[in-house]
């Protein structure tokens, strides 16, 4: 019998079959699973694959490029907006190279279902000038994995393997083959590449923009880009990654009609696009994302207007795509489904119940008629949902830190009572650098680290920033008086009313650290948490 | 043969697991799955589907198209009603009639089931309250998964065993209690509606 995997599951079971030495991620939906898999299986305990969370994706991409540097096969793994954090070492190791393996799966979130942005990773891959590998579904995701390290290895450049959510969390039945061996190590023979000091990084450039012919020659080859023409030459369509699904369950039974290239690999191959765009009188792009190979078709005169996709209009310029909107694109009549009736309300996410961010938030209410509604900057995590109503607290929610340096930003044009709510690990990811800033230069804002135990949003996975959040703070200098534990409960409301009232007065850095575990929590893992504070104090 | 099936709750109901026993049973009968499901932010007490595909032949889309379901599994009745678009001509709907109100402008019941009741093939029942009374309201999915078990086109025998293969790790106990909540489901399904196929 097939193995019932997740995209996700499926990916990261086939970078152990081949021969994965350590992955290195920081959870983010939708990429999460493919860690927590690895991290579950027998296999790679047994191989001693790395597993353990790293603090954010720079960190974890770093780590994997030393993990490479030895000779070892590593994968690093994200969501889309962690490789705006990783980037400077993703732009980097592109010139530098690697040396064992590495693959950089980043998970895209088309339709924000659970994301700020719908940027498209592709766009990262072009910029690097590195190979981009794009999946269209689970099995492709478990057989990709080989290809992808042999690939790396061979060009000695990382590779980018982009997912979507609706790979990532779509299961079906996948056939495993047989595992290769990990790397043994071996250390690269001349390390100057590595050190991309001028001189050497001019002549590692010089490499990297000179290879683009050999990346495009081997996508022009590989089996991940074919073109299938047809007689009638109508129509020409270029699917790409998860797009040729929604493609194929379209013209399933009538495929013997349309030209169709299918793209998982880039950049893209020149040749078979150029055929399929002499072979048909019009050309259909269908694309998980922003329009990276529609927009290099169109050329400043494409008078004849012959490149359809999303800047025409023919597909819409936002959002994901589904079946529908493709069987629209392609002129296929769908009947008239049945509207939802009127009566159905909406039911928008919301913190769980018993959650400690909720009295949190009933504490900073309390205190917003005398401080301004406009005061509390937020930031990325389950209590984002503090923005919606009925709570309505924070104002602001950018990216991963954003809450401590725009409250510091703001009070240097003067705003008084600046307040920024932060989780424990949103924190230690990205916040204590912004924390810096603001003993720094003393500034007057109170930061409340919301510390539930747990990377919760994601599904309460460890959080590094247990047991070691007050110590974080005095060894960055924030002062002992200022620098205070709560407890958000109802039956301590009152008074932790009176201890933020009194920081909000104080005209310098104070941090609240509000302590409550997560109720996902299991109780194993509470424990766990437990022991761990334990032994660091 | 091609089955296209949405379930639908509000996030923590349970619907994962019913998409897991329908995954598990299709395997075992070598046909082709394909089931897409909603990780992350709105998994916090808000609308949840699956979308669950089996076919003997190859499934491209992970997504079911709009007016393909055959049927809308639910185990909450206004969200049942969200996903009526997706409802073909001769689907079915499948619903706990116990409302999970989270929101202040849940709409009334009476109001929710003369909607369903619209549609010529539907299957109201009260899982929860039936669950309740076999000694544990968890085991609602499987009350409406019995309910809804002589739509599906597997056989009884490979949903069974997929919900003893999914239990196993837990106990003997928890396993017949599935089972009698399966039952229990098909029994009141049958008693309460003609469950002819209609085409």
């Amino acid at each position: 019998m097939k193995s019932l995997l997740l995209g996700n599951e499926a990916l990261a079971q086939g970078s152990i079959d081949a021969g994965l030495s350590g992955v290195y991620a920081y959870p983010g939906t939708p990429s999460t699973e493919i860690t927590e898999y690895i991290q579950r299986s027998k296999l790679a305990k047994e191989l001693k694959i790395h597993t353990t969370w790293s603090v954010n994706e720079k960190t974890a991409m770093e780590s994997a490029l030393g993990m490479s540097y030895t000779g070892l096969r590593a994968m690093v793994v994200m969501k889309h907006v962690g490789l705006n954090v990783a980037s400077d070492v993703f732009m980097n190791m592109a010139v530098s190279g690697i040396n064992g393996g590495l693959v950089v799966v980043v998970a895209d979130d088309p339709s924000m279902h659970s994301s700020q942005n719908e940027q498209d990773s592709r766009f990262y891959g072009k910029f690097a000038m590195i190979p981009i590998l794009e999946p269209s579904n689970q099995q492709g995701a478990y057989d990709i994995m080989h290809y992808a390290f042999d690939l790396s290895e061979e060009l000695k450049l990382p590779v980018l393997l982009r997912m979507v959510t609706r790979l990532s969390h779509s299961r079906a039945g996948i056939e495993l083959r047989e595992r290769r061996a990990q790397n043994v190590m071996q250390l690269p023979h001349d390390t100057t590449r590595f050190a991309l000091i001028p001189m050497n990084a001019k002549k590692q450039f010089d490499k990297l923009v000179n290879k683009k012919s050999e990346l495009i020659e081997i996508s022009e080859n590989s089996k991940l880009n074919s073109l299938k023409l047809s007689e009638d030459r109508e129509i020409g369509i270029i699917a790409c990654g998860i797009a040729y699904n929604y493609v194929m369950e379209n013209i399933g039974d009538d495929e013997a009609y349309y030209s169709i290239l299918k793209i998982s690999q880039y950049p893209l191959p020149k040749k078979k696009i150029k055929k399929l765009y002499k072979h048909c009188q019009k050309i259909l792009v269908v694309e998980e994302g922003y329009p990276v190979v529609e927009e290099l078709l169109h050329n400043y005169f494409d008078e004849n207007d012959k490149v359809k996709g999303r800047l025409t209009g023919d597909i819409p310029p936002t959002g994901e795509l589904n079946p529908n909107i493709v069987a629209s694109s392609l002129g296929i009549f769908q009947g008239h489904p049945k509207p939802i009736p009127s009566i159905v309300a909406p039911r928008p996410p919301q913190l769980c119940e018993g959650c400690g961010h909720t009295d949190l938030f009933n504490t900073i209410n309390e205190l917003i008629p005398e401080i301004g509604d406009k005061n509390v900057f937020g930031d990325i995590g389950c209590y984002a949902l503090g923005a919606l109503p009925p709570l309505n607290t924070i104002n602001t929610l950018i990216d991963m830190g954003a809450s401590i340096t725009m409250a510091k930003g703001a009070t240097d044009a003067g705003l008084e009572h600046a307040i920024a709510v932060i989780g424990d690990s949103t924190f230690t990811h990205s916040g204590m650098t912004g924390l810096l800033d603001a003993v720094f230069e003393n500034s007057p804002i109170t930061v409340i680290i919301s510390d539930n135990s747990a990377i919760a949003m994601t599904g309460a996975q460890e959080s590094s920033a247990v047991g070691r959040l007050y110590n974080i703070c005095l060894g960055l200098g924030v002062h002992p008086d200022h620098l205070i534990k709560m407890t958000p409960l109802k039956k301590n409301h009152d008074e932790n009313v009176k201890l933020l009232r009194n920081e909000l007065k104080y005209k310098g850095v104070s941090v609240i650290i509000s302590e409550r575990p997560c109720v996902r929590l299991s109780r194993d893992q509470k424990e766990e948490i437990k022991a761990k504070i334990a032994s660091l104090s | 043969m091609k089955t296209n099936i949405i379930l639908s709750g509000v996030g923590g109901q349970g619907i994962l697991t019913i998409a897991a026993v329908l995954d598990t049973a299709a395997l075992s009968e070598n046909l082709f799955v394909k089931q897409s499901e909603v990780h992350g932010m709105s998994q916090r007490g808000g609308a949840v589907q699956c979308h669950v595909r089996i076919s003997d032949k190859e499934i491209f889309s992970d997504l079911i198209p709009e007016g393909k379901a055959d049927l809308i599994l639910s185990v909450e009745p206004m969200e049942l009603l969200r996903y009526i678009p997706f409802l073909n001509k001769y689907g079915w709907l499948v619903t706990d009639s116990h409302p999970f109100i989270n929101t202040d402008n849940y709409p009334e019941k009476n109001d929710l089931f003369e909607q369903i009741k619209k549609h010529p093939n539907h299957v109201i029942i009260n899982a929860t309250e039936i669950a309740k009374k076999l000694g544990n309201s968890k085991v609602a999915n499987m009350v409406l998964l019995g309910a809804a078990s002589s739509i599906i086109p597997l056989s009884e025998r490979s949903l069974l065993e997929a919900i003893k293969k999914l239990f196993q790790h837990k106990s003997e106990k928890i396993i017949s209690l599935n089972y009698e909540a399966f039952f229990e489901g098909k029994k009141i399904a049958k008693e309460t509606t003609d469950l002819a196929p209609r085409n």
